[in-house]
């Protein structure tokens, strides 16, 4: 038998049939669906009469739009809050599974998903959400869709798709202490580019992924996207089953251990041939910040911004002035003179209660500093908030100055209350720098929870492993 | 959707890599419940110079006149000619519609973000890849020439300048039959629910933990 990759059998589980062209048609166990790309795919499956072929295969939340605090009086903003109606309507109509504001369960779909266990090994995963791909980190095929691809899966069930290439990052040997899951993602973005992936499913692997929490496998994978490619996954070990076991969604009983004895052959086997493959050696990873306007735009912290002029390729040495100018940086600037303004702790990459736990580590007996305008904390899901405060963690960020929020998306993409400024600087959590992503003329920096949190107590960027 | 076959037509040259989502569409515009009155929001941040919101009479705003898509030159413009890794970013769909409402009917680039690049397809827009030389080509052309035209056709799968010169093109057959049909893949793929049933009634003993 030819050996396979992890993708090639998750692939090849869930083909309903392949046209002469090789476009498949795939089957979709798991559909995530929230208030910014669902409407319209409802309403094509309404005016064209049809019905969700499974309805039981999905789950629904809002998250994009949620007021993050003052929740008690719904939302303020009248197009954000019919979006949430506008779901809360179509779930209703069509008998899915939903949770709303309010209720413990609801926060970030990428963040619930795992938490309740409807993200399982071997499932294909799919969501109206870039991000998608984070639930790759459970041996998992998941991408992200368009809301034409929606409104497919709700009314087929399956995807139409070509398979993709496949690519092996292995991140060999282990990270140093103080390097995080996210300064390991952003280091590979920074090798491989924005492009990088593109046309690829992803498997990271290696002595430092097999090494990571789920929580940080799920970081890895949720900037899968970041790199070009639409599916990240890690092959599934005793950390994957661990995590899920008792989930509510979780199998039990027999079915449980039909299950994980399916679930141990989720990994490439040894003698797999991937399209590309690149070695990434972990302890040469630093902590990382982002200079520019795009995430492949990324130094280590004890690095000096770069200069165009040192760059021949006329397009990328014009990108790379247009981020500078964009930024307020100026060429050979050291990291760590870059003064913040705001502070985001959240996002569907950095919102789990390690990467709290993390910021909470660093914050703790110390003070934001005073140039930071506002530090903000946002838990992925109602869970992991009721589980930080059952640590005494929102004291810790309460008492430094911070504020401790309710779960949504917030601040990585603004759609709701919380948002930069123009020309204002933030240190945050979440997994794109573009240009005006967190606010219209915002400036983005991208870091780890512990490397936010630190640039919170001191006000810019320093290396976490100096602080302590 | 609307069918594609050929299509004669003004070009205007976005001369930036990595042009992402959030750049064709703002965040702000998603909140929309539909699938049109995007295309006065296309590249929002960049076209107008004051900050922009849903409901706002758009016409009334300030416009940025050094922005391409600004310039009377380009007025009519339905080819975008693009760089490489053209809609990387978020999965929003209603970066597609707002090129589509706003008339664009091709992008053209040396790359296209997976995401965008199928989004594209489902309305009616045609994501062409060229060569980068080609494209760096016609980024001369166009911007040398006022009214350059380029004709697309996808039946030959040819993009053919002014002077005569002609690239052909890729592009999957069956989303080419697709766009040349004006075809909705839903109804095709229900043609096969005998085979998604019988997809499940397996999958159903061989993971029934998945049911």
């Amino acid at each position: 038998m030819t050996a396979k990759t992890l993708y090639d059998k998750l692939w090849d589980a869930h083909v309903v049939r392949t046209e002469e062209d090789g476009t498949a048609l795939l089957y979709i166990d798991r559909h995530l669906v929230h208030e910014v790309t669902s409407p319209q795919a409802f309403e094509g499956l309404r005016l064209a009469g049809r019905k969700p072929w499974r309805s039981h295969s999905v789950v629904a939340v809002p998250d994009h739009n949620v007021p993050t605090r003052d929740r008690d009086q719904g939302i303020a903003d009248p197009v954000s809050r019919t979006q949430v109606e506008t779901l809360q309507q179509n779930v209703r109509h069509f008998g899915l599974t939903f949770f709303p504001m309010g209720d413990i369960r609801q926060g970030i779909v990428h963040v619930i998903g795992p938490e309740q266990g409807a993200t399982l090994p071997g499932m294909t995963v799919v969501c109206g959400d870039s991000h998608t791909s984070t639930h790759g980190a459970f041996g998992a095929l998941a991408m992200g869709i368009g809301t034409s691809e929606v409104e497919h899966v709700l009314a087929t069930q399956c995807l139409l798709q070509k398979k993709m290439k496949s690519m092996l990052i292995s991140v060999d040997g282990q990270v140093g202490p103080g390097v995080t899951a996210k300064d390991i993602v952003l280091a590979i973005i920074g090798e491989i580019g924005t492009a990088g992936g593109t046309g690829y499913a992803i498997e990271f692997g290696g002595d430092a992924i097999r090494a990571l929490s789920m929580e940080g496998r799920m970081t890895v994978c949720n900037m899968a996207i970041e790199a070009g490619a639409r599916a990240g996954m890690v092959a599934v070990d005793d950390t994957t089953i661990d995590y899920v076991k008792g989930r509510p969604f979780a199998p039990k009983g027999a079915y449980w251990h039909q299950a994980v004895a399916a679930w141990r052959e989720l990994h490439s086997d040894p003698d797999a041939r991937f399209d590309r493959v690149v070695h990434i050696d972990a302890a040469g990873i630093e902590p990382q910040v982002t200079w520019g306007t795009s995430p492949e735009m990324v130094l280590p912290v004890s690095g000096k911004v770069p200069n165009p002029d040192a760059v021949a390729d006329e397009v990328k040495a014009n990108g790379m002035r247009r981020a500078l100018e964009y930024m307020g940086l100026t060429a050979g600037m050291p990291v760590s003179d870059i003064t913040v303004d705001k502070i985001f702790i959240g996002s569907c990459t950095n919102a789990r209660l390690e990467d709290i736990r993390a910021a909470a580590e660093v914050v703790k007996g110390r003070r934001v500093a005073g140039n930071v305008k506002l530090a903000l904390v946002v838990p992925g899901s109602g869970l992991v908030k009721q589980q930080a405060e059952q640590e005494g963690l929102d004291r810790i960020f309460l008492d430094a100055g911070f504020e401790w929020r309710e779960p949504g998306c917030s601040m990585c993409l603004a759609m709701n209350a919380d948002r930069l400024e123009p020309g204002e600087r933030c240190a945050s959590t979440s997994n794109r720098n573009f240009e005006s992503r967190q606010g219209l003329g915002g400036r983005t920096h991208l870091v780890s929870p512990a490397m936010a949190a630190a640039a919170a107590v001191t006000g810019r960027f320093v290396d976490v492993r100096e602080l302590n | 959707m609307e069918k594609f076959e050929t299509l004669n037509a003004l070009v205007c040259p976005l001369d930036r890599s990595n042009v992402d989502t959030d750049a064709i569409i703002p965040k702000q515009y998603l909140k929309s419940v539909k699938r049109t009155g995007f295309g006065p929001n296309l590249f929002d941040d960049w076209r107008y110079l004051d900050p922009g919101e849903p409901g706002m009479d758009h016409s009334r705003r300030r416009v940025n006149p050094d922005f391409v898509l600004n310039q009377p030159r380009y007025e009519g413009a339905r080819i975008l000619l693009a760089r490489k890794n053209f809609g990387c970013g978020s999965s929003r769909e209603h970066a597609v519609w707002a090129l589509t409402n706003y008339g664009f009917r091709v992008v053209i680039a040396p790359s296209f973000a997976d995401i965008f690049f199928n989004n594209s397809f489902k309305n009616g827009l045609l994501p062409l890849i060229l060569d980068e030389a080609i494209v760096d080509q016609l980024f001369r052309e166009a911007e040398a020439s006022p009214g350059y035209r380029l004709t697309v056709d996808l039946q030959a799968q040819t993009v053919v300048t002014p002077s005569g010169a002609s690239f052909p093109f890729q592009v999957d057959p069956f989303r080419r039959h697709c766009l040349l049909n004006g075809l909705d893949d839903i109804g095709l793929t229900l043609q096969h629910g005998e085979d998604i049933r019988a997809y499940e009634a397996r999958r159903r003993t061989e993971a029934p933990w998945l049911f």
